[in-house]
């Protein structure tokens, strides 16, 4: 490109700090590294940043930044999806009253939990795209009648709202204790801890077992649609979708399917988070994901998404997920109020959404 | 908008004479050979030869209406495009210019009449079709998409793609920024680099851009809805630059319109519209540009208001 001639003398070269600072994830990054200053700073010598204190607080950004990538997606698409946290409790559920009181095997459960969410998903997604109503309204309704029917549903069968001993039961299933129990590379830990690089139990296991199978999840999610979206032709519709449907669908992009299948994939990602939390857990409970949908929208915003849909990355995402993290179990390790966390959090989003719009005036401004 | 308009005197009379007499032979003795029935069949089996050998015409329409519930947006409106001609859709507002180019883009199908695409009959269910068919129509807002950089918005929907390691299909970047800048500056336009939004380019700019998009995908017949409505002289001067060198790639072209100013210096032929009906259709030679102006603002009209304020002519 650079060898390229240009002839018109009016366009600004372009500083690369400034090409830098125009990425959506900019804020995230940026925002990131403030608050781990911040935490280095107030809880540098608590343990924090020990091997076994980063995994408490990476678990913690791991789950939400499953929930965040596709909520982040759905966003760049321009709808939101606020049932996602009652997909959490209803996925869950599912899975464990098939398993726990039908005694179906562990992984056909969570097979059929899976089929009823993307079922679910594509009646969200569809009713959106048929009606035209807004995706917010849509789901806002599903957030109830999802998890009312996950409450009735487990009053019904199991006569309470609790489902424990699901734990147990993936324990000795092979797909699901592959899949979503316990920790990955648990033998490197091992072995490291016998160098003495870790630390260890007097017994000489390692503290931490290993990598959580969650961050394992996150990583593969966050790295596939980062892929699908900054590469591949699907990413380019979802981009389209979201900046200008009427264009997009103009010039010959499936609209509909696009919407369709991102609520299909934000219901995955609550399928998925519950799996994981009901095998980390050992039950499923009617209460859970409780405000996911709303952390996992703070989490896109703070990465760059902005609200109205067309712009943001699935990375920025993640690194909104990421401060949550910290924020949420470094403040425990300083001697602040644990409550400040919402205070802060509040700023947070407020201070994103308003460097987010500021992004936005600046690309979309006509010369 | 269904009562007759009262503009439509003996202007409209003689003009529609003149459009019957004059290309109405030969069309008729085009269309008469080919029967209705099985149509898309023959025009699939052997679409060119038979095109080049048979239809001076790419597109036609013929005595189409449409009506939306009561309301009559067209009646009875006859439009010929020749190969290679830049074809003025001039009239006022509400004369039914949008519903005209939404029938002939596959939006709307029209309620009446016929709709020849090659000389054979064609019913279209999206624009899509219409776009298989290489008739692109470049809508006045434009299909782009501000927040998209130049390349994405450029290949929007029709991506290169080629396969990485083996197995994944990726959109094939380099290839399409370098594409999009080159015809960027075939027409004139240079950009900063492919990745800048589109929402910074200024409205000329992004007018080209969706022309050069169009162009570059293959269109035959080129809709423009008034490309030129939102831009000062010097853009609009472009634009129509654009237009003529669409006509020298041997681009067919209807330019909608209703600045007769931006019509007359690219147009070959003009068609008329005046609230929902044709009031004819000239050659540049048969034609002037007052004439036009006339015609289209409806010079009765001004004629009016002009004696009202007490204008003297």
């Amino acid at each position: 490109m650079s060898d390229r001639a240009r002839s018109d003398d009016r366009v600004r070269s372009v500083s690369r700090l400034h090409r830098v600072m125009a990425r959506p994830e900019a804020t995230a990054v940026a925002g990131t590294l403030l608050v781990f200053a911040i935490f280095w700073w107030f809880a540098g010598g608590s343990g924090m940043f020990a091997l076994d204190g980063v995994m408490n607080w990476s678990v913690v950004a791991g789950y939400l930044g499953i929930l965040a990538v596709g909520a982040c997606l759905l966003m760049i698409a321009g709808e939101f999806d606020l049932s996602i946290g009652s997909m959490i409790g209803f996925a869950g559920m599912v899975a464990a009253i098939l398993a726990v009181h039908l005694h179906w095997p562990v992984w056909l459960s969570m097979a059929i939990s899976l089929a009823c969410s993307l079922g679910l998903g594509c009646l969200n997604g569809l009713l959106v795209v048929r009606t035209g109503l807004p995706s917010f309204i849509v789901t806002l309704a599903f957030l109830f009648v999802l998890r009312g029917l996950t409450l009735a549903f487990a009053i019904i069968v199991a006569n309470r709202t609790i489902v424990s001993g699901i734990g147990d039961l993936a324990e000795q299933d092979p797909v699901a204790k592959l899949l979503f129990v316990g920790t990955f590379g648990d033998s490197a830990f091992d072995w490291m801890a016998q160098r003495g690089w870790i630390r260890a139990l007097d017994d000489g296991t390692p503290l931490v077992r290993g990598v959580p199978k969650v961050l394992l999840w996150w990583a593969v999610l966050a790295v596939v649609c980062s892929f699908q979206l900054t590469r591949t032709r699907f990413g380019n519709w979802i981009f389209a979708v979201g900046g200008d449907s009427n264009a997009a669908k103009n010039v010959g992009v499936p609209v509909k399917r696009v919407k369709v299948s991102l609520f299909m994939l934000t219901a995955l990602c609550g399928w998925l988070f519950a799996m994981l939390q009901i095998c980390d857990v050992g039950s499923a409970a009617a209460d859970r994901g409780l405000q996911k949908e709303f952390e996992a929208v703070i989490a896109a915003v703070i990465g760059g998404c902005l609200l109205t849909g067309g712009y943001g990355s699935v990375i920025g995402a993640c690194f909104g997920a990421l401060i949550f993290g910290v924020v949420q179990i470094g403040i425990t390790y300083t001697n602040i109020n644990a409550d400040w966390f919402r205070v802060f959090l509040g700023l947070m989003l407020l201070l994103a959404v308003l460097f987010n719009n500021q992004v936005r005036r600046r690309v979309t401004q006509a010369r | 908008m269904a009562a007759d308009p009262p503009s439509k005197s003996e202007s409209t009379a003689e003009a529609k004479a003149k459009a019957e007499a004059e290309p109405e032979p030969k069309a008729e003795a085009k269309s008469e050979p080919k029967p209705k029935p099985e149509p898309k069949a023959e025009a699939k089996s052997e679409p060119k030869p038979k095109a080049k050998a048979e239809s001076e015409y790419i597109l036609e329409l013929e005595n189409v209406s449409k009506l939306f519930g009561t309301v009559i947006a067209l009646k009875d409106v006859t439009l010929r495009l020749r190969r290679g001609e830049v074809h003025c859709l001039l009239g006022d507002n509400g004369a039914g210019k949008s519903t005209l180019i939404k029938i002939l883009a596959g939006v709307h199908p029209p309620s009446r009449g016929t709709y020849r695409v090659d000389a054979a009959p064609v019913s279209f269910d999206s624009p899509r079709d219409a776009l298989d068919r290489g008739i692109a129509t470049v809508y006045q807002d434009l299909a782009l998409v501000p927040l998209m950089s130049v390349w994405r918005n450029f290949f929007m929907g029709r991506e290169p793609r080629r396969t990485r390691w083996g197995i994944f299909r990726v959109l094939d970047r380099p290839q399409a920024r370098q594409i999009a800048s080159e015809k960027l500056a075939d027409m004139g336009i240079q950009i900063r680099d492919p990745e800048q939004a589109v929402g910074t380019m200024s409205g000329g700019e992004r007018q080209c851009l969706a022309i050069a998009r169009a162009i570059h995908f293959g269109a035959r017949v080129l809709i423009l809805d008034e490309p030129t409505a939102a831009l000062g002289v010097k853009q609009s001067a472009n634009v129509l630059r654009l237009i003529a060198r669409a006509r020298e790639k041997g681009i067919s072209v209807i330019f909608i319109t209703h600045n007769v100013h931006h019509a007359y210096p690219v147009g070959d032929t003009f068609t008329l519209l005046n609230r929902g009906s044709s009031m004819g259709t000239f050659k540049k030679s048969e034609i002037t540009r007052d004439e036009v102006l006339n015609m289209m603002a409806g010079g009765q009209e001004m004629a009016d208001l002009m004696s009202e304020l007490g204008v003297r002519l």
